[in-house]
């Protein structure tokens, strides 16, 4: 049995004297403990506001949750805020993109992390204390017992995510979210942090959804991974399935957009054209539509559901023409299309 | 007046000098150059002067070298005190740096955050003033310009920013922003020539000439680095230096602005020294790569090379911690892990910068004599004093567990 189900997520944001918009329409996923699950997409696709939805943490005013967040069979959206409180941080936790804002500046490394667990853990002070010493020696934060008493600007970037993390694993949660938890940092910091969280996944049991951009990073951690585009879920698959076969103009662009190391040099990149701001609404259309080298008629006039793929074992997709790997439709998005400067329109 | 008279007018009345003369004259330039090079001191061999024969000696005309650096440091001092000023130490962002770029070419330089990547970018174009060292733009050391030279000088260096929305005056309109570097260097022709050419700019880098009435909150991300981009060709640069020109920008939109550079560069033979932290995009958009450490090179290579074939143990750890977009490669490929995190530029450790992280370290040398360096393939540089024992595998990492959950 999954342990999280999201069922028909959707956030609406209400502002007054402007159109309600919605930021997720329509999200479902599971998450199975043990499982780490990716939702990528590139900025405004939604993937962090689903996360801030999970956890509760969208303002009551001004946004709409609707849908079922269903945790080990509790629908977290229903429970009272106080019971909320209880389970964030015992039994769900999240990491943070900017370590820095996340941290209280002006309280110490040692009483941030005590504070959980004499909230959660119903700690004695002292204890509390050896185990947060415990926790960030765990995390592979050097010299502990000094950290303790520093404040968070006198870490360095993988350092305050290590705390971070040390802060969000302290109660034991049974899933993590973290929210590009290694955007922030630089590639050799970055390989420590996710061989760290790949090893509390591994050892604890610990569920993951991580959210990010990187293409890379999902190739190398998530098991399941949602591509998002405008608040919806265009394509799902295991990782080995969704890389090797891509069948969303939209997944297939983003991998021709992103130079590989390992590529031949001189290579030209084949971006996805335009950007988000050229969106059109998904209620009888194909959001992607304006942005898609492969879209037929049916794209402008009617929306597309999440059904089977036509390849593939468990793989999604929410397309009316998508890429196939012989097909006429791979030259549109990935090869030969000519993709001019001026795809961004005004 | 005729156009002839005009031109008479301005021609000095100065023998012109014959071609016979002329030969001599160079070739009494080479026999200088070469009287140079040939008894270099130590302190040469360790700094610019061996990278700049090496660079010579491997490119067959030394001509179409546009820029080069010698032995180029940026210290920045750290005050103490409230009424007096004392300075207690020194930054050492840059430390000694040097290379050569080719006219035409694109020159990556990757390395991570504190590497000192952009000080030396800055430094390059005087925007940051070099403690030590030139900085040679096309055969002039720009660090002894000043004034009105060094203002005619930067005319042909400009700069593309990180951050496109901070480094565009949000109350200018984008006419306004192209226009001011014109009109500071003298460049614009009369309203209508200099409007159809800022058009023709604009469409250039994929904006339609609506823009130019906008203001930059109204654009996108991408559109913004396009304006940046725009601004830094207005006054008809030669090298353009961008300082982490896509990292601000979502994948698809990098790739569009990637793509954008490489056009320009074709189309008006620009060179490009392109600053960045992401391997990929460096390795993608450059020739030639150098990788920084702690305010030094600690390898230069062409750019396939450097993901290939990478010498020093510092590139090695960079290459295998990127993350690839392929599941079989990722769940394969061995990864260096360093352990720690970068020292402190204030006070850098003795001899290799890298030894405290570095898994190769040796109980010899690595922690009291700073490699210099060397060309160990034609074109590949390193400094790293066992590159070649690591890269034959005659080394071995040392085993050294990495403290985790």
């Amino acid at each position: 049995m999954p342990l999280l189900e999201v069922e028909d997520l959707g956030v609406e944001f209400r502002r007054r004297g402007l159109e309600p918009f919605r930021a997720v329409d329509g999200v479902s996923f599971d998450v199975d403990p043990g499982q780490t699950v990716g939702l990528v997409g590139e900025s405004g696709c939604g993937k962090s506001v689903t996360s801030l939805a999970i956890m509760r943490l969208l303002m009551p005013r001004g946004n709409r949750v609707t849908g079922r967040v269903s945790f080990d069979g509790t629908d977290l959206l229903r429970l009272p805020i106080r019971d909320m409180r209880d389970r964030r941080g015992r039994d769900l936790a999240m990491i943070f993109q900017d370590p820095l804002s996340s941290l209280n500046p002006v309280i110490s490394i040692g009483l941030q992390v005590t504070e959980v667990l004499q909230r959660h853990r119903g700690m004695k002070q002292s204890a509390a204390r050896a185990e947060a010493r415990d926790l960030l020696d765990q995390v592979g934060i050097p010299d502990p017992d000094r950290r303790l008493k520093e404040y968070p600007h006198q870490l360095s970037g993988g350092m305050r995510q290590r705390a971070l993390i040390a802060m969000a694993v302290a109660c034991r949660p049974r899933l993590l979210i973290a929210d590009e938890p290694t955007t922030a940092l630089d590639v050799t910091i970055q390989a420590q942090i996710l061989q760290l969280l790949g090893t509390l996944v591994r050892e604890n049991g610990t569920a993951l959804i991580m959210i990010t951009h990187d293409l890379g990073v999902v190739a190398g951690l998530c098991d399941e991974v949602n591509v998002l585009y405008g608040g919806r879920i265009v394509e799902r698959a295991n990782r080995h399935e969704l890389f090797a076969t891509p069948q969303h103009p939209y997944t297939h662009g983003l991998l021709a957009s992103i130079p590989r190391l390992d590529a031949p040099a001189g290579e030209r990149l084949h971006p996805v054209q335009g950007s988000v701001s050229d969106n059109i609404p998904w209620t009888s259309a194909c959001a992607f539509a304006p942005r898609c080298g492969n879209e037929v008629d049916r794209c402008r006039s009617a929306s597309p559901e999440l059904t089977a793929a036509p390849l593939g074992h468990g793989h999604q997709l929410r397309c009316f023409n998508p890429v196939l790997p012989d097909g006429a439709g791979v030259g549109a998005t990935g090869g030969s299309a000519p993709v001019d400067s001026a795809g961004e329109a005004l | 007046m005729t156009q002839d008279d005009l031109f008479a007018a301005g021609e000095p009345e100065q023998p012109r000098p014959e071609p016979a003369e002329l030969t001599e004259r160079i070739e009494q330039l080479h026999v200088e150059g070469l009287a140079e090079t040939d008894a270099p001191t130590e302190d040469e061999v360790a700094g610019g002067r061996a990278s700049a024969a090496a660079l010579s000696a491997a490119t067959a005309d030394a001509a179409d070298v546009l820029l080069e650096v010698n032995d180029l440091k940026v210290h920045f001092p750290i005050k103490r005190g409230v009424v007096f000023d004392k300075t207690v130490g020194y930054v050492y962002a840059v430390d000694g740096v040097s290379l050569a770029v080719r006219r035409g070419e694109t020159y990556g330089l990757v390395g991570e955050s504190g590497c000192g990547k952009s000080t030396l970018g800055r430094g390059i174009l005087r925007l940051e003033e070099p403690t030590a060292g030139q900085v040679i733009f096309d055969g002039v050391d720009v660090a002894g310009l000043a004034g009105e030279e060094l203002r005619r000088t930067r005319r042909r260096m400009q700069m593309v920013f990180q951050d496109p929305l901070g480094s565009l005056d949000p109350r200018q309109s984008v006419e306004s922003l192209l226009l001011e570097g014109m009109k500071a260097h003298g460049l614009t022709k009369g309203k209508i020539e200099t409007n159809r050419e800022l058009r023709e700019l604009l469409s250039s880098v994929g904006l339609p000439a609506t823009a130019l009435r906008k203001y930059p909150h109204e654009f996108s991300g991408g559109q913004r680095q396009r304006i940046g981009i725009a601004r830094a060709l207005t006054v008809g640069p030669e090298l353009i230096v961008a300082d982490e020109p896509v990292s601000a920008l979502d994948v698809s939109v990098q790739a569009q602005v990637i793509n954008l550079m490489e056009d320009l560069q074709q189309e008006r033979g620009l060179t490009y020294i392109v600053i960045a932290h992401d391997l990929a995009v460096v390795r993608h958009i450059s020739d030639r790569v150098g990788v920084m450490y702690l305010g030094a090179l600690v390898e230069e290579a062409p750019s396939a090379d450097v993901y290939a074939e990478p010498l020093h143990p510092y590139t090695r750890a960079l290459m295998s911690a990127v993350p690839v977009p392929d599941p079989v490669l990722e769940d394969t490929r061995e990864r260096i892990i360093l352990t720690g995190d970068l020292p402190s530029p204030a006070n850098p450790p003795t001899g290799c910068r890298f030894h405290t992280r570095c898994p190769w370290r040796q109980e010899t040398r690595c922690d009291t004599e700073r490699p210099v360096l060397t060309e160990l393939k034609p074109g590949h540089r390193v400094a790293c004093h066992y590159a070649t024992e690591i890269g034959s595998g005659r080394l071995k990492p040392n085993a050294e567990p990495l403290q985790l959950v």
